[in-house]
């Protein structure tokens, strides 16, 4: 049967540009703070194609959006190669504050009031690993009066019926939900592994369109409203030690002041 | 192709006379021995099947046998010293008893070099381990010779600076062991050879002398230069006891990329034209054979390519940039990749080109897993040899052919035989994968994969080093005059033979 107009699946996926100053990668020689795309964000785009690939036509269009300064675009990019059609930048300007999850939730609603075919599934990264808020997605559901299924660990999506299953990871177990579309559904890490972006692909990325929009043009105000106090690193670890023998041991236990306790 | 093959034979007849010589006889280390240690050493830097101590064989286990579980030792006594004057203590020991000492590092060196053959001393490194200065300006790190060559990368991090050195081996291998076997590795390309990059070493020499040729010095032409000699010496002159090492400015901005080709003879001009293009920033260019590709994916090396990118290929290539500025570095590597892709007779099918860190780490897995996929798939058969880069293919291929000539190609004998290298270097890996390691494998491989390197004019140890494996297959890739002087300056600082015995020189 083929699926009615009424019945293609419209898929948003919201991705964020990161930097990750703790980052230490095994070979990359420099080994410091580097600009990546959240990994989180990597497997919510890595869903949404291989739906395509399951659901072949059924998925008429995958659409990334970011809302971040003039970089922000590369994380599109990425996201182009690995299969997405089109993307949106909302653009900020490279000194405006970074945005609070609540702001980006009105923004990507917004977004998603603008298209013209609506929007099925919106698939969002379940946290960003620079600021940790694990809070976009719940706001987006709430703002958009949507279902939404956090964490997930799987993905069946039934676009002829508008349902979808998901597998959640919960404490000591899974937990499957049916719910209806449209559905925000934030990843997990064991949802998939993504795809390295093949040169053909990224060659074709460089010609798929990207809209750039401003917060204005969608009504949202960015502006931060929490304020935030401060920031300090975790106290630094002081190396151990190793000893010969038990009475080296019981010597440096005493001069560290520990004293047995009598029972 | 084998016009010179004979003659290569008739040398290698001539030359096994002339060999014939006797090593001088070593002792046994005994308890006595174990008790004069006692008074240099610390109980913990000793361990010996001995009386008194009677430590487990199977404690000194890690120590007798080497990475590949090839080559096995009976060594009663380990010792770990943590200064140069304790090594030079027991060196001096050691050399009045007339013992045979194998200094041993990481124990990762692939020719067997790093293990005893009987039952001599062993002398590992790993207790001296630390780094003695470092200048931010010049660059140059003085470490200990049992500093992990990892350590020594993290040390230097946040200096902004990298050892000009990696392997896969890093995690395990140390300093004065990369020296000794004078290793290549995957940065060689760019920074060179350690003969260029060391500019120092300590050396506590067979006789317990220390020799103090640890300059931090850029330039210094005052003679001979007899720190060269330790360099690849894997432990027959002397014991590395300390390093000077020109360090590298870290690079701004890395990336990489793995290409897929349709066919070998592809690999050489792709190497002209990334070359040509990258220029300064080409950092590494690392070829792998489809098959030893599909082992590192069976054996969990690195995240696999997708399906529709390996279609069709028959080698990859793994192309590494760093540079000092991303948007630069980025414009030539696409500049590259665009001609590539669009060119009319296109030398690659496809590529990947990592987007993350940890795609970037993803595809070095790949290609830093062979070594150890290889060795997971089964026993394997090492030939880290130098050859023109055109006939790298040839040479696994004529190998091949080879085994199966015999009757030796199949699941319970040789199950594989794959290559991958250096090409920057011209060094190819050629590894044989077998079920076991048996008699007959080793005739049908030996001496021929030696003649065939010889009859290129190549080495057949570009970088492992001769260790215990090659001894008797030096003559192939070096003459009678280069032997010859090569055995008198082991017997000049070295004439009771004690340093590590039966290693390089027969
Ligand atoms: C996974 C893997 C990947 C590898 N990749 C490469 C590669 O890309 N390029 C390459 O060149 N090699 C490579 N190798 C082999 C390489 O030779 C060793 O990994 C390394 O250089 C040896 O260091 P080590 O500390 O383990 O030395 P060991 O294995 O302990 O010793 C090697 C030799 O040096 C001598 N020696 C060690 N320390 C001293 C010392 N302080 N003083 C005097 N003699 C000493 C030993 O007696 C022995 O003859 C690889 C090995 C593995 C296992």
């Amino acid at each position: 049967m083929r699926p009615s107009a009424a019945r293609l699946l419209n898929i948003l996926v919201p991705v964020k540009r990161t930097i990750d100053y703790a980052v230490k990668i095994r070979v990359n020689p420099d080994q410091k703070g580097v600009d990546l795309n959240n990994p989180f964000d990597e497997i919510a785009v890595e869903e949404a194609v291989r739906l395509r690939e399951k659901l072949k036509d059924q998925v008429k269009s995958i659409k990334v959006v970011t809302i971040g300064p003039p970089k922000s675009i590369d994380t599109l990019r990425t996201a182009l190669a690995m299969g997405a059609d089109s993307g949106v930048h909302v653009e900020i300007p490279d000194s405006a504050p970074s945005p609070e999850p609540l702001g980006i939730a009105k923004a990507l609603r917004a977004v998603i009031e603008r298209q013209k075919e609506g929007v099925d599934l919106v698939i969002l990264g379940k946290q960003a690993i620079d600021d940790d808020s694990s809070q976009t997605g719940q706001m987006l559901a709430g703002l958009l009066d949507w279902p939404q299924a956090t964490f997930a660990s799987k993905l069946v999506v039934d676009a002829a019926k508008k349902e979808a299953n998901v597998t959640r990871e919960i404490d000591g177990g899974l937990e499957e939900l049916k719910c209806r579309l449209p559905l925000i559904v934030t990843t997990d890490l064991r949802l998939n592994e993504p795809r390295y972006a093949s040169l053909p692909n990224i060659m074709k990325a460089k010609k798929k369109p990207i809209e750039k929009l401003s917060a204005s043009d969608l009504g949202v105000d960015l502006t931060p409203r929490v304020e935030t106090l401060k920031v300090t690193e975790p106290p630094k670890r002081v190396g151990g030690g190793k000893v010969e023998n038990v009475d080296e041991l019981i010597a440096k236990l005493k001069e560290a002041g520990i004293t047995a306790v009598k029972a | 192709m084998f016009a010179s093959r004979h003659v290569v034979r008739r040398v290698a007849l001539r030359q096994t006379r002339r060999w014939a010589h006797t090593q001088p006889k070593l002792q046994s280390v005994t308890a006595d021995d174990v008790a004069h240690f006692s008074k240099i050493l610390p109980a913990t830097s000793i361990l010996s099947t001995l009386p008194p101590l009677s430590t487990a064989a199977s404690e000194l286990s890690p120590f007798n046998n080497d990475w590949m579980n090839k080559y096995h030792g009976n060594s009663t006594t380990v010792l770990r010293p943590r200064t140069t004057q304790e090594v030079s203590e027991i060196v001096k020991h050691c050399n009045e008893r007339g013992i045979g000492i194998v200094p041993q590092g990481g124990n990762t060196g692939l020719v067997g070099g790093s293990v005893p053959i009987q039952d001599e001393l062993v002398l590992s490194l790993g207790n001296m381990n630390k780094v003695r200065s470092f200048d931010p300006v010049s660059g140059i790190l003085v470490a200990d010779a049992g500093c992990i060559l990892e350590s020594l990368s993290e040390y230097l991090a946040p200096h902004r600076h990298i050892v000009p050195l990696d392997l896969g081996a890093k995690g395990s291998c140390q300093i004065g062991g990369n020296v000794s076997t004078n290793a290549g590795g995957l940065r060689l390309l760019r920074y060179g050879s350690l003969h260029g990059s060391v500019l120092g070493l300590e050396v506590v020499l067979p006789d317990g002398t220390i020799l103090d040729q640890l300059t931090t010095l850029r330039k210094d032409n005052t003679g001979y230069d007899l720190k060269q000699l330790f360099i690849g010496a894997e432990g027959t002159l002397g014991i590395v006891t300390g390093v000077s090492i020109l360090a590298a400015p870290a690079p701004q901005s890395t990336n990489n990329v793995v290409l897929a080709l349709p066919k070998f003879d592809n690999v050489l001009p792709l190497f002209v034209e990334a070359k040509k293009q990258l220029s300064e920033i080409l950092s590494a260019f690392e070829f792998f054979d489809r098959e030893v590709y599909e082992l590192a994916v069976k054996h969990g090396q690195g995240r696999a390519l997708n399906e529709e990118d390996i279609e069709g290929a028959e080698c990859f290539v793994l192309v590494e940039t760093s540079g000092g500025k991303r948007e630069h570095d980025e414009e030539k590597l696409n500049g590259l990749l665009e001609s590539l892709m669009e060119s009319e007779t296109p030398l690659i099918n496809t590529g990947v080109l990592s987007q993350s860190p940890s795609q970037f780490a993803s595809l070095w897995a790949i290609r830093e897993g062979l070594t150890e996929a290889v060795s997971k798939e089964g026993k394997a058969y090492k030939y880290d040899i130098s050859v023109p880069l055109a006939k790298f293919k040839e040479v696994v291929d004529a190998t091949r052919e080879r085994l199966r000539s015999k009757g030796l190609l199949h699941a319970d004998a040789v199950k594989h035989v794959v290559g991958y290298g250096h090409v920057g270097d011209g060094n190819l890996h050629l590894n044989v994968v077998a079920a076991n390691y048996t008699p007959e494998i080793e005739a049908a491989l030996e001496p021929f994969v030696y003649e065939l390197v010889a009859s290129y004019r190549g080495s057949i140890s570009a970088e492992h080093g001769i260790g215990a494996m090659k001894t008797h297959a030096l003559h192939y890739s070096k003459g009678d005059v280069s032997i010859e002087w090569m055995r008198r300056i082991k017997t000049l600082f070295d004439p009771r033979g004690i340093m590590n015995p039966g290693k390089v020189l027969e």
